[in-house]
C-alpha cells in the first residue's frame, strides 16, 4: 500500500510539473488559436538562464526563477512581434510550422553553444533533499514545482477571470473583431498572452535544474507532453489541462513501475490516443 | 447644413485585393440620423468596416471631428467616440447580457459612469435588464439585436455604425428595433445606419444615400430619396 501511495504522490509531483508547462500552452491556443511548438525549448531556454546563473553567479535556483521567468516572457514576447503577429489569422499550420522552426533553431543554437552534455548544478538549497510524510517520502525540489504550479495556475486562472484585463483577453479569445470593436487592443492582448504563456514556462524551466540536468533535447520531451495534456484536456480549457497533466503523471509513474520504465511514455501516448478517439475535443472540450 | 463630424471622402477599399468601394463619399453632421441603403453586396458592410477602422482603405479619407482618422485601428475609433455595431451582432454569446454590456463599456474605468449607463441602456431596453444574468445566446433574435445595439451604447459614443439591424429578424420585430434606432437619438448621439430595407430604414432617416456596386449613385433627405422614382423602381418595387 506504501508503495502504491508512494508512486501515485510521484505520479501526482510530476503532474504538476507537466501542468505548469502545459498551461501557457494552453493559454496560448485558447486565446490565439495559435500552437506554439517551441514551447518545449522555452523550458530548455528557461533551464540553462538557471542553470547558468547558478553556476556562473552562485544564485540559487530559488530566486534565480524570477530571471529565468522574465527572460523567457521576453524571448515569448519577441518572438510574438517578430513571428507569430504575422501569422495569427491565418492557417493554423503556417503558425504551427514557423514555431517549429524556432524550436529547430533553439535547440541547435544551444548545442553549439552549450554542447550536448548534460549539466546540472551541483549544489542548490533544494537539492537531494526529501521530507518524510509518515512511511512516504516527499521530494523537496519537486514539491517546490508542484507548489509553484499550483499557485501559478490559481493565479493566472483568477486574473483571466477576475480583472479588467483578463476580461479584455476572454473577450478577445471569443472573437477578436468583436474585442476590437469594445476598444479593446488585441495585438496588445496577444502579445501579453504570449509572453505570460512563456513566463508560465521560464517559472517551470526556472525551477527545474533542481533535479534535473539541462542539455539541448530536454524541451521536446516536455514540449510533446505538454502538447498531449492540452489536446486530451481540451484545447484553450485551463482545469482541462490541468486534469490531464495529473493524469498524465499518473499514468506515467504507475506504467513506469508496473510494466517497465521503459513503457511508461508508450502508455501515456496510448492514453492519448484512446481518449483523443473516444472524444477528438478532449476530455473538458466545447 | 452644419459642419460634418464625419467626412469620407473618394474611399476604396476592398478585399484581398478585390475592390468592392470605387470611391464613396458621405458626411454625417451632428445630431442626424443618416441611412445608407443598397442591395445585398453593393458595398454597405464595407463602408461601414472601413469607417470604423476595421479595414483600412486602399485610397481616400476618413475624418472624424476634423481629424485624419483613416486607417486608425477599432479600438482607437471607440476611445475617440465612434462605435460600431456589426453585422451579424458578435455578441459574447457564452457571456450574460450584463457581461456583454459592461464590455461594451471596457474603455470607461469609472464604475459610476459605467452603472449610470447600464441604467440608461436598462431603460431604453427594459427587457435587458429582466434578462441581465441571461447568456446573450439564449435570447430571441430581436432581443440580441437590442443587446448589440445596447452593447454599442455603453461606450457613450458620440457616433453610433449601426450595419444591418433587421438582418434574420421577423417583420415584428424589424419594427420594434428600428424603432429602438429613433429611441436612441435621445442619447444624443449621431446615428449612420445601413439597412438592405430600403423603405423601413429611409422612413425613420433624415437623410440618405443609396449605394450601388460600390459607388454613391444619389444621396438627399429621406423623403426625397423616397418620392424619386429610380428609388420607387429599384428597391421598393412600385
Amino acid at each position: 500500500m506504501t508503495l502504491f501511495l508512494q508512486i501515485a504522490l510521484d505520479g501526482i509531483l510530476n503532474g504538476m510539473l507537466y501542468a505548469i508547462v502545459a498551461l501557457g500552452l494552453t493559454l496560448i491556443w485558447g486565446v490565439m488559436d495559435v500552437i506554439n511548438f517551441a514551447h518545449g525549448e522555452f523550458l530548455m531556454i528557461a533551464m540553462y538562464v538557471s542553470y547558468w546563473l547558478g553556476f556562473l553567479m552562485n544564485i540559487d535556483p530559488l530566486v534565480s526563477w524570477v530571471a529565468s521567468s522574465v527572460f523567457v516572457f521576453l524571448l515569448a514576447f519577441v518572438t510574438y512581434k517578430l513571428m507569430v503577429s504575422h501569422l495569427v489569422g491565418k492557417p493554423a499550420l503556417s503558425a504551427l510550422l514557423a514555431t517549429f522552426g524556432l524550436s529547430m533553431f533553439l535547440k541547435n543554437l544551444c548545442l553549439n553553444r552549450f554542447s550536448p552534455n548534460f549539466k546540472l548544478l551541483p549544489v542548490t538549497v533544494l537539492s537531494g533533499k526529501t521530507i518524510p510524510v509518515g512511511s512516504l517520502i516527499l521530494s523537496l525540489p519537486q514539491l517546490v514545482i508542484a507548489v509553484f504550479s499550483l499557485a501559478v495556475i490559481f493565479i493566472v486562472y483568477r486574473f483571466i477571470a477576475s480583472t479588467r484585463m483578463g476580461w479584455a483577453i476572454q473577450a478577445t479569445a471569443m472573437d477578436k473583431e468583436a474585442a476590437e470593436l469594445m476598444g479593446i487592443d488585441t495585438e496588445k492582448i496577444y502579445g501579453l498572452v504570449f509572453g505570460l504563456g512563456g513566463a508560465c514556462v521560464g517559472i517551470a524551466g526556472g525551477l527545474l535544474p533542481t533535479y534535473m540536468p539541462v542539455h539541448p533535447e530536454v524541451g521536446s520531451l516536455f514540449g510533446l507532453i505538454a502538447f498531449i495534456c492540452v489536446a486530451m484536456g481540451g484545447f484553450g480549457s485551463i482545469t482541462g489541462s490541468l486534469f490531464a497533466s495529473l493524469l498524465v503523471g499518473l499514468v506515467e509513474a504507475f506504467a513506469g513501475f508496473y510494466i517497465a520504465p521503459i513503457f511508461k511514455y508508450v502508455a501515456v501516448f496510448a492514453l492519448y490516443l484512446v481518449i483523443v478517439m473516444l472524444k477528438p475535443k478532449g476530455l473538458f472540450g466545447w | 447644413m452644419a459642419d460634418p463630424i464625419l467626412k469620407v471622402t473618394d474611399v476604396c477599399a476592398g478585399y484581398g485585393g478585390v475592390p468592392v468601394l470605387h470611391g464613396i463619399s458621405l458626411e454625417v453632421c451632428e445630431g442626424e440620423l443618416v441611412a445608407i441603403v443598397g442591395a445585398n453586396g453593393a458595398g454597405k458592410t464595407t463602408t461601414m468596416r472601413t469607417i470604423a477602422g476595421l479595414m483600412r482603405p486602399t485610397r481616400g479619407s476618413v475624418e472624424f471631428y476634423e481629424e485624419d482618422v483613416t486607417g486608425l485601428p477599432a479600438h482607437v475609433m471607440v476611445k475617440k467616440g465612434l462605435t460600431y455595431v456589426p453585422e451579424g451582432r458578435r455578441l459574447f454569446q457564452k457571456l450574460s447580457v450584463r457581461e456583454n454590456l459592461e464590455l461594451g463599456a471596457f474603455t470607461e474605468r469609472n464604475r459610476d459612469v459605467i452603472e449610470e449607463r447600464l441604467a440608461r441602456v436598462y431603460d431604453l431596453f427594459p427587457i435587458l435588464k429582466e434578462r441581465s444574468d441571461q447568456k446573450a445566446e439564449t435570447m430571441s433574435g430581436g432581443e440580441q439585436q437590442m443587446l448589440a445595439i445596447a452593447r454599442g451604447l455603453m461606450s457613450a459614443p458620440k457616433l453610433i455604425l449601426l450595419d444591418e439591424l433587421s438582418l434574420g429578424l421577423q417583420p415584428s420585430l424589424v419594427e420594434r428595433v428600428l424603432r429602438a434606432v429613433t429611441e436612441i437619438r435621445r442619447f444624443n448621439v449621431t446615428v449612420l445606419m445601413v439597412e438592405q430595407r430600403v423603405l423601413e430604414a429611409l422612413e425613420i432617416a433624415d437623410r440618405g444615400y443609396v449605394i450601388q456596386s460600390g459607388r454613391v449613385v444619389m444621396s438627399g433627405p429621406s423623403g426625397q430619396l423616397l418620392n424619386s422614382e429610380e428609388v420607387k423602381r429599384a428597391y421598393l418595387g412600385i
